[in-house]
């Protein structure tokens, strides 16, 4: 059995050497090895699921081997991980019984997007329970809180109207005192469909002299493209860029091949990066820090570099 | 064009539309379908007056509204009704906005090269494309009411060909009204009922 080790930290800085693994990995049954895995966030647990089920679609079920720690499984399922990792994985070891119920804890627990629907409930959610954390511990206005739930809905959006397939979106507060000095709030959302070059090839792909899936993000990520012929559309990723620049936050979209983002000051990430190793659809990564001064909402530090 | 005549008020509680236009009951105004379905609710209830009407869109009950539900219900809607071919006489005031509204909808309305009037956080705005004149015309008109160009002009740093071309404009874009003598413009907040 070809084995996946996850590592101790599951998040979005680790997710490529997972991916690269995957890639590599000879045919044969695939185990998703959690044993040492100390912290995980939602871009490590939806990372997981997609990475599953890339595997699910090659022909076999992948094992997933619980983590060591009680409570690492235990906010995994309080996440709603388990939950999902059924179709995709055979568990192997003990997992909590029930799945996360709305724990006061938990901004978004992992959420599946299929429909127009679906976005609605996970506005509603995070307007129920999300509000309060992040006026509190984010010192967020409400204005922004319900900015907030307008990125979530535009980010989940983007899935239906451009991927042709389902995806998943989950949402928690940190606190990264080491890196960012204050609390932050991750967002993961992610699908495996088409992917961007797919989506905007038929509408863009004729006017670039080398269309590849760096391209498709550029042209998405920092010119507002779509694949549609509408002035109105394309606006999505332009304001959550916008709002996350103000905020202080990094947004990274990863695409087939290629990774691009926005860079804050605090991070140390790579505006754009080609030749990745191959994932089929769209991987969104957002954090966005607690605010300073929720009166002036200053983030710590606004200035970054973008992905180009 | 209708330049004369009664123009009716006629409002619209986006929140309450919402939920008679879209099968589930959203209490939030995302996504497209819900942007499209309360579009086509208000063209609905637009056709039925069949007279010149002043359509209040009213978002004090709104808590969220995203980008592409603004683009489907405000910019869609106010776009149709600029055409030449519109199929009912109507004009459009945006009430009971919030400051977490106004970026969308400005957003919306610069991307299809719209404007429209609004109150936001209880005063009135014009949202979208204007260039300064236009501004500040409008912001004159305002405070004129109902006047020729060399009326709003006197309150303006500008001459009253000036002012007409930007009050002309601004007709065109349907957020003032040619009303009463000839040459005169009214601003659309007049023809509101009082709340």
């Amino acid at each position: 059995m070809n084995i996946i080790t996850l590592p101790a930290s599951l998040d979005e800085r680790y997710f490529e050497p997972m991916v690269r693994t995957l890639e590599a990995a000879p045919e044969g049954r695939l185990l998703f090895d959690a044993t040492h895995v100390r912290w995980a966030d939602p871009y490590g647990m939806v990372g997981v699921l997609a990475l599953g089920e890339v595997a699910r679609r090659r022909g076999e079920r992948a094992v997933f081997k619980m983590p060591d720690s009680p409570d690492v499984v235990s906010y995994m399922g309080r996440m709603g991980f388990f939950e999902h990792a059924e179709p995709i994985f055979d568990l192997n070891g003990p997992r909590p019984r029930s799945r996360h119920d709305g724990a006061s804890d938990v901004l978004l627990e992992i959420t599946p997007v299929n429909s127009h629907a679906d976005v609605h409930t996970v506005v509603d959610l995070v307007n129920r329970r999300g509000l309060n954390i992040l006026t509190s511990q984010l010192n967020y206005p409400m204005r922004e809180a319900f900015q907030f739930s307008v990125i979530l809905s535009e980010v989940c959006q983007n899935i239906i109207e451009h991927a042709e397939s389902s995806g998943w979106v989950a949402t928690q507060t940190y606190n990264w005192t080491k890196k960012v000095g204050r609390k932050v709030v991750v967002i993961a959302v992610m699908d495996l469909g088409i992917g961007f070059r797919a989506s905007l090839a038929g509408a863009h792909a004729a006017r670039y002299d080398h269309w590849d899936d760096g391209a498709a993000l550029e042209a998405a990520f920092m010119h507002g493209q779509t694949r549609f012929h509408d002035p109105g559309r394309g606006q999505g990723i332009q304001q959550i860029r916008k709002y996350v620049a103000r905020w202080g936050g990094r947004i990274s979209i990863r695409s087939g091949t290629a990774r691009i983002m926005d860079v804050p000051a605090w991070d140390e990430g790579v505006p754009l990066e080609k030749e990745l190793p191959y994932l089929p659809g769209a991987q969104i990564g957002i954090v966005l820090p607690a605010l300073v001064d929720a009166s002036t909402s200053q983030p710590a530090a606004a200035a970054g570099r973008t992905g180009r | 064009m209708h330049s004369s005549g009664n123009v009716i008020p006629f409002s619209f509680d986006l929140s309450t539309l919402v939920q008679r236009s879209v099968a589930s009951l959203y209490s939030h105004l995302v996504t497209r379908p819900t942007g499209r379905a309360l579009r086509l609710g208000i063209e609905s209830q637009i056709g039925e007056i069949g007279s010149v009407c002043l359509s209040v869109l009213d978002f004090t009950q709104v808590v969220v509204l995203d980008y592409s539900c603004a683009d489907e219900a405000v910019a869609k809607l106010i776009q149709r009704y600029q055409l030449a071919d519109r199929p009912a006489d109507a004009y459009f005031v945006a009430r009971g906005l919030g400051e977490q509204h106004r970026d969308p909808i400005d957003e919306v309305l610069i991307r299809h090269d719209l404007a429209l009037v609004a109150e936001v956080e209880g005063e009135f705005t014009l949202l979208g494309c204007a260039d300064e004149l236009e501004h500040q015309a409008w912001h004159a008109l305002q405070r004129v009411r109902l006047g020729r160009p060399e009326d709003v002009a006197v309150e303006l740093d500008a001459t009253a060909a000036e002012v007409g071309t930007a009050l002309d404009r601004l007709a065109s874009r349907r957020v003032v009204l040619r009303r009463g003598a000839p040459d005169s413009f009214c601003a659309l907040t007049t023809l509101l009922p009082e709340r």
